[in-house]
C-alpha cells in the first residue's frame, strides 16, 4: 500500500539512481555460469606448477576435445578453507586435492565427495597401478581394517612423488674443511663445530611451518625406537615420557645448544628457509624434493647434495617422510566423473609425467618417466627406499597432541623448556584426549 | 475525534512508519542475509562437535565452552591480544596525539605531514608484513646482516642490541605490536587532528587573556574538548588491535610457541589445523562477547564523562 | 647602548625559544615521516635491483637500476586484468555502501519508526563481533542464492562488511546537521527522499569522503573473501593475483617487490586525491560522537 506514495515522492533524481542500480545488477548479475558437459574443472594450490598444468590441459583439449579448467588458489590455507566450504555446499569441482590429514581425507570419503578408484587402477591387470610408484599410490590407499572404517581401496591419484631429506652445500662444507657429508649424528655435530669456526650457519629449515619440524622429529623417533613403538605411543600404550621419546626431544636440545640451527629457524616460513639455503647462508637444509626447482630458480650455480638425516641409532635405518607428493581425487557427485578419471589417467602417463618433471623439477609418480631428471633429483629419488609417511601408518596421533608436540619442539629450540618438561606436557594432553575418546 | 478519523490516522501512521522503515530496508536486508545468518549458524555450531567435513555433527551442549574456560592457551592468547592493545593504546595513541598537536599549530609543511602520516594505513597488511619481516630478519649473508634493523644497529655501534627479533619470546610480541602501531597510528592521528581543528580558536585566546600557560591551556581547554574524540579513537583502537591477525600470520607464520598467539589465530588453527569446528565457533562466540563487553563499558564510561 | 641591549634580551629569548621549539617539533615530525616512508622507499628501491644484489647491497640508491622487473611483473602477474577487476569491485562496493548506508543513517537520525533503536544497535554490535568462522555458512548461503563465483555476490558481501561503520559515522554526522535547512526544503515541497537527496547528502559530502576512503582501502586490500567466493581467474581482484604472484615468485625478491609496488600504488594515489576531503570530513564532526 505504501509503495505508490514512495514512488511519488521519489522524484527525478531517484529514478536516475534506481536506473543506475538496475543497470549494475543487469550488467554483473547476468553472467550466469553454464555447466558445459565437455569441460571439467580442477582446483589446486600449487603456484609453482600452475603454468605446466595449464599447458597440459591445453594439450589435452587439443587431443580429446575435453576442456580442462585449471583453477589455482593460493595460499594453501585459503585453498583448504575453500575446499571445506565447497564440500559443505556440495559444489566441489570434478578434480581437486585434499591437503589435510588422513582423518579428514576419510571424512571426505565418508561424506561421498571422493570416488573409489580401485577398479580403475586394477583394470587390465592393474596397468595403471603398476605404472606408478607403489609408495605414491599407498598414500591414497585405505588398507583392510583401517581405523577410519573406510571401504578398502585407492581413492586418489598421485601426480608426483616427494621425499624430505637433508641437503648440504658442497662449497660451504669445503670451506670448513669437511671432506664428505656426515654419516652419523656425531659426525654431524663435528661438522657443525667446524662450520661455526669459519662463521657459517649450520642447519636451516622452514620450521615456522610446524609440520616440517614435526617431520624432523618423526624421522628421529623412527630411528631411535622403531615404527612399532611409535605406533604404540599413538595408541597410548607407551607414554611420551618414555626415555626413547626424551631422546627424540633431546635431539633438538643438543642441536640448539651446539648452535646448529640458523637464526630464527622457529618462525621461518619455508620459502625463506629455501632462500637461505639457495643463497648459501647455511650449510645444511632440511627440505623436500620440490625445492630442487626453487633452488634452480634462485641460484642456478648452487652446488649441493642430498643426504639422509644423520642417524643416532646405527642399528636401525633412518626413516624419512615421503611418498605421493600431490594427489588429486575425483568428485563422486560429479556428472563428469569418467571424463575426470580419464584426464588423470592421461596426466600420469609417461609422456605427461616426463613433461611435468622436466618443467617443474619434481619427481614423477610414473616410474618410466624417471629417465631424464636432474642429478640432484636423482639423488633424492634414491631416498625413496627409506620413506614412510603418516598417511600410510596404521595409527595417527590426535591433532591436539601433535600441536602440543610441535610447539614443544619450538620451546626446546629457543631454550625455554627442557625435553623432560615438554614430554610431560605432551603426555598430559595425550591422556586428556584418550579419556575424552574412551570415557 | 471520530472513529473513522482515528482509523485513518492510524492508517496514516502505519504508512508513515512503513515509508520511514523503507529507508533502512536495503541495509537491513543485506545485513540479515550476510551477517545474521552466518552469525546464528556459528552460534548453533558452537554447541556441536564437528570436524568441518563429516556429515555427522554431534550435539555436545556446553562442553565446548567448558573446555574453553579451562584452555590455558586460549586465555594466554587473550592476554597477548590485550598486550598488543595496550601498546597500541598507549604508544600508538600518544604518538598520534603528539603528532596531531604538532600539526594543529601553524607550522610549515603541515599538509605534507598530514599526507605522509596516513600512508602506512593505506598499505595492505601483506605488504606491511613482508617489508617488516625483512627489516626484522635475523641472519647473515657474506658476513653482513640481512635484516635492516640489525644491519643499522651494527653500523652505528650498538652491537649488543643486535637481536633475533621475531624468534625470541622477549621481543616477538612487542615487535608485532610495534608494527601494528606503526600501521595504525595514522588513523588516530587523522581523527585527533580533525577533533583539534573543531576546537574554537577563541577558547585558546580566552585562556591566554586569563594568563594561562600553554600547559594549563592544554589541560583545561584542549583535553576536555577532545574527550569525545579520544573515546572514539580508543574504542576503534581496542576493536582493531584485539582482532589483529593477518599481520601476525605474515610476520611469524604459525607462531612462536604460544607467545604470539591471539584469539583469531587460535580460532583459525582450531578450524583448519586441528579440525575442531564446533570448538572454533565457541571461541568466536566467546571472543565476540568479550569485545561487546569492552565496548559497552567504554560506552558507559563515555556517558559518565559526558555528564561531568 | 648597554641598556638597549638589555631591553632586547627578552624579545631575543622569546625568539630563540620559539625557534628552538619549532626546530624540536620539526625534528620530531621528520623522524616520524622517515619511519613512515622508509619501508615504502625500501620496497621501491629493492624492486629496481637484481636478485644477486638485493640482499647484499645496502646502499640507499643502488648504482644500477632495472625497470625491467616492473614489465616482467606486470605481464607475468597478469596484473592488467586483476587491476580492472579491483577497480570495478572497489567502485561498486563504495557506491553501494554510500547509497545504502546514507539512506539508513538518515532514517536512524531523522525519521521515526518502531524498532529504530533495536536496528541501530544491531549494526553497532555487528561492528564488534568478528566472525572468523563464518566462511562455511557464508559460502553455503551464497551458493543457495546462486551468487558463488559472480561479481555481484562478492560486491554484496563486501558492502555488508563496510556497512556498520559507515552507518555509524554518517548517523553521528546527520545528528549534528542543523534542522533549518531541512525545514526550508520541506517548505519547498520536498518529501523525505527529496530532503535526503537534496539536503542531507550534499551536506554530508565530507563524511562521505571519509567513508569512501575507508571502504576503498578495505576492498582494495581484501583477498580472503575473494579467494573463497570467486573461482574464475578473470574475476579475481588484484590482491588475490598478488597472493598467487607471491607464491610463484617468492624467491625473486626484486620481482616480488615490483609486484607489491604495482599493487600498492593505485590506492596511494586514490588517497592522495582524497586526502583534502578526509581532513575536512573528519573535522566537520563525522567521528565526534
Amino acid at each position: 500500500m505504501g509503495s505508490p506514495l514512495v514512488f511519488k515522492q521519489i522524484g527525478g533524481e531517484m529514478k536516475k539512481f534506481f536506473g543506475v542500480v538496475c543497470c549494475c545488477v543487469l550488467f554483473f548479475g547476468c553472467a550466469k555460469k553454464q555447466d558445459d558437459p565437455n569441460t571439467i574443472t580442477l582446483w589446486h594450490w600449487m603456484t609453482d606448477r600452475h603454468e605446466a598444468l595449464e599447458q597440459l590441459a591445453l594439450n589435452y583439449e587439443r587431443l580429446t576435445g575435453v576442456k580442462v579448467k585449471v583453477d589455482l588458489y593460493a595460499p594453501s590455507d585459503a585453498y583448504s578453507q575453500k575446499i571445506i566450504a565447497a564440500a559443505q555446499s556440495r559444489i566441489l569441482p570434478d578434480i581437486y586435492g585434499i591437503l589435510d590429514k588422513k582423518e579428514i581425507f576419510a571424512s571426505f570419503i565418508e561424506s561421498g565427495y571422493v570416488t573409489d578408484l580401485t577398479e580403475e587402477f586394477q583394470k587390465d591387470n592393474a596397468a595403471w597401478e603398476n605404472a606408478l610408484f607403489a609408495k605414491a599410490v599407498d598414500v591414497n590407499r585405505f588398507a583392510e581394517g583401517n581405523i577410519y572404517h573406510i571401504k578398502p581401496g585407492i581413492y586418489g591419484v598421485p601426480v608426483d612423488v616427494t621425499n624430505i631429506q637433508m641437503l648440504y652445500n658442497k662449497k660451504l662444507l669445503e670451506r670448513a674443511g669437511i671432506k664428505s657429508p656426515p654419516k652419523t649424528f656425531n659426525e654431524f655435530l663435528t661438522a657443525i663445530d667446524a662450520l661455526k669456526r669459519v662463521g657459517i650457519s649450520g642447519l636451516v629449515s622452514g620450521w615456522g611451518e610446524l609440520w616440517l619440524a614435526d617431520c624432523f622429529a618423526s624421522n628421529y623417533a623412527f630411528n631411535i625406537m622403531g615404527e612399532q613403538k611409535v605406533m604404540d605411543t599413538y595408541q597410548g600404550k607407551v607414554p611420551y615420557t618414555d626415555p626413547d621419546w626424551i631422546k627424540v626431544f633431546d635431539v633438538f636440545r643438543i642441536l640448539s645448544e651446539r648452535g646448529a640451527f640458523a637464526e630464527g629457524i622457529v618462525t621461518k616460513p619455508n620459502k625463506f628457509a629455501e632462500q637461505d639455503f639457495a643463497l648459501g647462508r647455511a650449510a645444511f637444509g632440511f627440505n623436500g624434493s620440490w625445492s630442487v626447482n626453487v633452488y634452480h630458480d634462485m641460484n642456478p650455480d648452487l652446488r649441493y647434495g642430498v643426504m639422509l638425516p644423520p642417524p643416532i641409532n646405527p642399528n636401525r635405518p633412518m626413516s624419512i617422510w615421503g611418498g605421493g607428493g600431490s594427489s588429486f581425487v575425483v568428485n563422486n557427485i560429479s556428472k563428469k566423473k569418467q571424463k575426470a578419471i580419464d584426464f588423470l589417467r592421461w596426466l600420469t602417463a609417461t609422456e605427461q609425467q616426463a613433461f611435468l618433471s622436466t618443467e617443474t623439477r619434481n619427481l614423477p609418480s610414473n616410474r618410466e618417466a624417471l629417465t631424464s631428471i636432474p642429478s640432484v633429483l636423482a639423488e633424492y629419488a634414491q631416498g625413496m627406499d627409506y620413506t614412510t609417511h603418516p598417511t600410510i601408518w596404521t595409527y595417527n596421533e590426535h591433532s591436539l597432541v601433535i600441536e602440543k608436540f610441535d610447539k614443544g619442539l619450538q620451546s626446546i629450540i629457543i631454550g625455554e623448556k627442557t625435553p623432560q618438561q615438554v614430554a610431560r606436557e605432551v603426555q598430559e594432553i595425550k591422556e586428556r584426549e584418550m579419556k575424552k575418546a574412551h570415557p | 475525534m471520530s472513529e473513522a478519523n482515528e482509523k485513518s490516522f492510524k492508517f496514516f501512521q502505519l504508512k508513515n512508519n512503513l515509508i520511514n522503515f523503507s529507508f533502512v530496508l536495503p541495509a537491513v536486508i543485506i545485513f540479515s542475509v550476510f551477517y545474521i545468518y552466518p552469525f546464528f549458524e556459528i552460534f548453533r555450531l558452537s554447541f556441536y562437535s564437528w570436524n568441518g567435513i563429516s556429515p555427522i555433527e554431534r550435539f555436545v551442549g556446553w562442553q565446548n565452552f567448558i573446555e574453553l574456560a579451562h584452555d590455558d592457551v586460549w586465555w594466554k592468547s587473550m592476554g597477548n591480544a590485550a598486550y598488543i592493545t595496550l601498546i597500541a593504546l598507549t604508544f600508538q595513541n600518544a604518538l598520534a596525539f603528539a603528532l596531531a598537536l604538532a600539526c594543529d599549530r601553524e607550522i610549515r609543511m603541515k599538509r605534507f605531514y598530514r599526507v605522509v602520516f596516513f600512508i602506512p594505513p593505506v598499505l595492505s597488511e601483506i605488504v606491511v608484513g613482508l617489508i617488516w619481516q625483512w627489516i626484522l630478519y635475523s641472519g647473515f649473508q657474506d658476513g653482513q646482516h640481512i635484516g635492516l634493523l640489525n644491519y643499522y644497529l651494527d653500523r652505528i655501534g650498538l652491537h649488543h642490541l643486535v637481536h633475533n627479533w621475531l624468534s625470541n619470546p622477549d621481543t616477538a610480541l612487542t615487535c608485532i605490536a610495534v608494527v601494528h602501531s606503526w600501521k595504525g597510528f595514522g588513523w588516530g592521528f587523522i581523527m585527533l587532528l580533525a577533533g583539534l581543528q573543531t576546537i574554537d580558536r577563541q577558547l585558546y585566546e580566552a585562556a591566554k587573556v586569563d594568563g594561562a600557560g600553554s600547559w594549563r591551556t592544554f589541560w583545561n581547554v584542549t583535553i576536555p574538548m577532545m574527550v569525545p574524540v579520544i573515546l572514539v579513537v580508543i574504542v576503534l583502537t581496542v576493536l582493531g588491535s584485539m582482532q589483529v591477525f593477518v599481520l601476525i600470520l605474515s610476520m611469524v607464520g604459525q607462531g612462536l610457541v604460544y607467545h604470539t598467539e591471539v584469539p583469531v589465530t587460535r580460532i583459525l588453527s582450531a578450524m583448519t589445523g586441528t579440525n575442531r569446528f564446533g570448538y572454533a565457533c565457541a571461541m568466536g562466540v566467546t571472543f565476540g562477547m568479550v569485545l561487546i563487553m569492552i565496548s559497552l563499558s567504554f560506552k558507559l564510561l563515555s556517558n559518565k564523562v559526558k555528564q561531568v | 647602548m648597554n641598556k638597549k641591549q638589555a631591553d632586547s634580551i627578552p624579545i631575543n629569548q622569546y625568539q630563540v625559544t620559539g625557534f628552538f621549539k619549532g626546530f624540536l617539533i620539526h625534528t620530531f615530525l621528520l623522524i616520524v615521516t622517515l619511519t613512515c616512508l622508509f619501508p615504502l622507499f625500501w620496497m621501491v628501491r629493492s624492486s629496481l635491483m637484481t636478485n644477486q644484489t638485493v640482499f647484499v647491497d645496502k646502499s640507499l640508491f643502488p648504482p644500477d637500476i632495472h625497470f625491467y622487473n616492473y614489465i616482467q611483473a606486470w605481464t607475468e602477474g597478469n596484473f592488467g586484468m586483476y587491476f580492472l577487476n579491483s577497480v570495478i569491485y572497489t567502485s561498486c562496493v563504495v557506491f553501494g555502501i554510500v547509497l545504502v548506508s546514507s539512506l539508513a543513517a538518515y532514517a536512524f537520525s531523522r525519521l521515526q519508526f518502531p524498532g529504530k533503536n533495536f536496528f541501530f544497535y544491531m549494526f553497532v554490535a555487528a561492528m564488534m563481533i568478528p566472525l572468523p568462522g563464518s566462511f562455511v555458512p557464508l559460502y553455503k548461503l551464497m551458493n543457495d542464492l546462486g551468487l558463488i563465483n559472480t561479481r555481484i555476490g562478492y560486491i554484496l558481501c563486501m558492502i555488508n562488511v563496510g556497512l556498520s561503520l559507515s552507518i555509524l559515522l554518517l548517523k553521528t554526522f546527520f545528528d549534528k546537521m542543523p534542522p533549518d535547512l531541512e525545514d526550508a526544503a520541506r517548505m519547498d515541497g520536498c518529501g523525505r527522499l527529496g530532503i535526503w537527496w537534496n539536503v542531507a547528502l550534499p551536506l554530508a559530502r565530507p563524511a562521505i569522503a571519509v567513508i569512501v576512503i575507508f571502504n576503498s582501502l578495505n576492498v582494495w586490500n581484501e583477498y580472503i573473501l575473494a579467494t573463497l567466493l570467486l573461482n574464475d581467474k578473470n574475476l579475481m581482484p588484484l590482491q588475490r593475483g598478488l597472493m598467487v604472484f607471491q607464491g610463484s615468485h617468492s624467491v625473486d625478491y626484486p620481482l616480488l617487490m615490483a609486484g607489491l609496488t604495482i599493487a600498492a600504488l593505485p590506492i596511494i594515489l586514490i588517497y592522495l586525491l582524497m586526502q583534502k576531503h578526509i581532513i575536512k570530513g573528519l573535522s566537520s564532526g563525522a567521528i565526534v560522537g
